[in-house]
């Protein structure tokens, strides 16, 4: 950023270089920094107290278990015979089909709004991005559940039928009613993919307009189209944090709730079938099983929210860690 | 599709991070210096080139396209081939104009330029498909929910006569209504000072520590919902054996409010011109009064943003609610006893219950819900939304008015440009002149 100084008077000088000034901090001044480093060890406490306490509470249910609660599949807790070896992979199956829709679109709807918007257009659009992600998932799950979820099963019977023999997943086991097509792992990831794709549009687009200017330019000198700018500079600078976004969104994706518990209608067996009833996620089997409020069932359930914790924090950390190491990233982090 | 040159771009997207190290950061020497006397050598101006003008034959080629491509659809799609269906008409109505479109662009323009103009299509479809999500999410809720925002009842009563077997004209959301402001009143204000207090640790002290902090903070933000909840529910109820009340679930808000407002806070902060602290610690401001003085109001209109989004976001949260707050059809205006209920629990509890008029009610409730969110959302977009040294229109006028005194003052006075950031640092010595 620096400017070329003006010729005049500045020719034999020796270069400019930054002193470095050390000053002794005052009493208000430690004081003051001493407040604003509690704020930030706060955040540490409390990520620490979750953690904590999710294990005391849940500690119990893992000596029941065992190493059984991460393969069984069933959740009879009154049995002793509880685990998440079907609802977590029935979680991620959402949580992916969310982001198989959510990525592309987030990409291109954040290459839309810094490459080609006009800048008449651009505020607006940030604006409406930031309203799609404060949308609450309420409604997000109402709408899913009764305008979108009749609309999708007519678009899912004919994936089956036209996909279904090529790709297995999306064949469909018994009668093709429309019930069997209803609460679905396919309809409930679509409608967290709206829910993630705000977020991560958001993040890409601040990754994509920090794409050097200079780069650019020197494309569009040598001829280059605005796609063209976009797959040979902007793409490839933003790598890295097209990554972390989508693992972001991933977490987000696990770690939804209300709309997957109204949506989906409970199993208790991994449901390869996508586009058929029956699914689960820890959240929701959270927010469905609460109720039913004896310790021990509490205690389980705190055990399932504790791997989902460990398990978004560590994909949220590694996508932080992924984003930083990058060169866009390496701008933004000090 | 506006004219749009090269080096204007950069003002928006390319924002100059400032170098934050230390208490006292070593100055940059050339970025603040005034030019001097004689203006520098290259006078000739910067020659601005579009690259995006609309011309004519690319409007009619983007007009053409569509309209040939819906008759063409229609005629296939409707009429020969056994196909129906809205969305599969649209579907192929969109490839058959993307076909034609780099058809014609290939004929018109060459090969080079088809990538180019399909791109800009597709993208272009994809921010329409956005518009419409949000679009249609708002006016679906409204014709869902509209009835039973017709009857005043519904704001203004509990929802105690609110059954499936009474009529839309009896009970109401009053007791959600009260329940999810003050829910939101306190997480707010428990959160937005612990957020901005770790945001400024982020950007003001740095040190070893703030690498961790950040990732952390980066991660609690797409912390999942239901494990606020969880965890307020294993700590004040399970551990410290209170009910379930407004003020666990405001607490459960609290925690998700803390990372967004401390990122969204960290961002704004670090827009702050380095050189305004430099300014200040020049003068001899301590690093206390530096923040509170200069860097705190001169991000003021970003904080607010970031606040009022977090104040969004908290209103909205259904699943950390769930577990903390009980439920109750009662207006209950006490957060530390008996149980709450707010919007969200309202609607998730009433949707669920097989009667029409309850589900009438829910997407009313929902209704409300979205306006206190737009509202919010609207408020945080009039009062922010500006960057930092981004000056509004009053400031702006007072510059104007500063700069006017000051020639008329001294009118041999040479003024070179004088810029926002000038004019914050006289404040600045006002300030300190006052204080000291």
């Amino acid at each position: 950023m620096a400017d070329t100084m003006p010729e005049a008077g500045a020719g034999a000088e020796p270069q400019d270089v930054p002193r470095v000034i050390t000053a002794q901090l005052s009493a208000a001044d430690r004081a003051f920094r001493g407040l604003l480093r509690g704020g930030g060890i706060a955040v540490f406490v409390i990520t620490g107290m979750i953690g904590v306490f999710l294990v005391i509470r849940a500690w119990s249910s893992y000596r029941v278990a065992g190493w059984g609660f991460f393969s069984t599949g069933t959740w009879l807790v009154g049995e002793n015979h509880f685990g998440i070896g079907s609802i977590l992979p029935n979680g991620v199956i959402i949580a992916v089909i969310a982001l198989v829709v959510a990525v592309p679109c987030a990409i291109v709807a954040a290459l839309f709004i810094s490459e080609y918007a006009p800048g008449a257009l651009r505020r607006p659009l940030i604006a409406l991005v930031d309203l799609m992600a404060a949308i609450p998932s309420i409604v997000y799950a109402l709408w899913g559940v009764f305008f979108f979820q009749p609309e999708a099963l007519g678009f899912a019977r004919w994936l089956t039928d036209h996909l279904g023999p090529v790709f297995p997943p999306f064949r469909i086991v018994g009668q093709e009613t429309k019930i069997a097509f209803s609460s679905s792992p396919f309809i409930a990831g679509l409608v967290v993919s709206l829910m993630v794709i705000p977020i991560i549009t958001s993040l890409c687009r601040e990754v994509f307009s920090q794409a050097p200017q200079g780069e650019r330019e020197a494309a569009y000198a040598l001829g280059a189209s605005r796609w063209a700018v976009i797959r040979t500079v902007v793409l490839p600078y933003g790598r890295g944090g097209m990554i972390g976004a989508g693992m972001l969104g991933f977490g987000r994706a696990m770690g939804e709730t209300i709309a997957v518990s109204l949506i989906i209608s409970p199993v208790w067996t991994v449901n390869w079938h996508l586009l058929q009833t029956g699914g689960m996620s820890i959240p929701a089997l959270i927010a469905l099983r609460y109720t039913e409020s004896t310790p021990q069932m509490l205690s389980a359930l705190m055990a399932a929210g504790l791997v989902l914790f460990a398990f978004t924090l560590a994909v949220n950390a590694a996508a932080g860690v992924i984003i930083t190491r990058t060169r866009s990233g390496a701008q933004t982090a000090d | 599709m506006t004219e749009h040159a090269i080096p204007a771009s950069s003002v928006e997207t390319t924002v100059p991070m400032p170098a934050v190290t230390a208490a006292f950061p070593a100055t940059a020497p050339t970025a603040t210096a005034l030019p001097a006397t004689a203006p520098p050598p290259q006078a000739e101006p910067e020659r601005r080139i579009g690259r995006r003008a609309v011309t004519f034959d690319g409007a009619c080629a983007l007009i053409g396209s569509a309209l040939g491509a819906l008759g063409l659809t229609w005629l296939v799609y409707e009429r020969i081939l056994p196909t129906t269906g809205a969305l599969g008409f649209w579907l192929s109505a969109f490839l058959v104009f993307l076909a034609l479109y780099g058809g014609v662009t290939a004929l018109v323009w060459g090969r080079r330029a088809v990538a180019d103009r399909l791109a800009g299509a597709f993208m272009a479809a994809i921010g329409v498909f956005i518009v419409f999500v949000v679009v249609d999410q708002v006016a679906y809720a409204a014709y869902k929910g509209h009835s039973a925002l017709g009857h005043l009842n519904f704001l203004t009563r509990d929802s105690l006569n609110a059954t499936a077997l009474t009529p839309l004209s009896q009970g109401g959301i009053l007791n959600a209504l009260v329940g999810s402001l003050e829910q939101m009143g306190i997480a707010t204000a428990a959160a937005v000072p612990l957020g901005i207090l770790a945001a400024l640790f982020l950007v003001e002290v740095g040190g070893p520590m703030a690498r961790p902090v950040r990732s952390l903070v980066e991660a609690m933000t797409s912390l999942p919902e239901i494990i606020a909840g969880l965890f307020i529910f294993a700590l004040f109820i399970l551990t410290f054996g209170l009910r379930q009340s407004g003020f666990a679930a405001a607490l459960a808000l609290t925690i998700m409010m803390i990372p967004f407002v401390a990122r969204s806070s960290e961002v704004m902060l670090r827009l702050v011109p380095g050189t305004l602290r430099e300014a200040s610690y020049a003068l001899g401001a301590s690093q206390w009064r530096t923040i509170w003085s200069i860097v705190l109001p001169t991000a003021r209109s970003g904080l607010t943003t970031a606040v009022v989004l977090g104040m969004a976001r908290a209103i909205g949260e259904t699943a950390p609610v769930l577990l903390t707050s009980g439920y109750t059809d009662y207006v209950n205006a006490n957060p530390f006893s008996g149980w709450q209920t707010s919007l969200p629990l309202y609607i998730y509890e009433t949707v669920r219950e097989p009667a029409d008029v309850q589900r009438v009610r829910a997407f009313g409730a929902a209704l409300v819900l979205i306006a206190l969110v737009l509202v919010l959302f609207t408020v945080a977009r009039v009062l922010g939304g500006r960057t930092p040294g981004e000056l509004s229109r009053r400031q702006r006028r007072r510059v104007a008015r500063d700069r006017l005194a000051y020639t008329a003052e001294r009118p041999a006075a040479h003024l070179p440009g004088l810029s926002a950031t000038d004019l914050e640092s006289t404040d600045l010595e006002r300030e300190t002149n006052e204080s000291a």
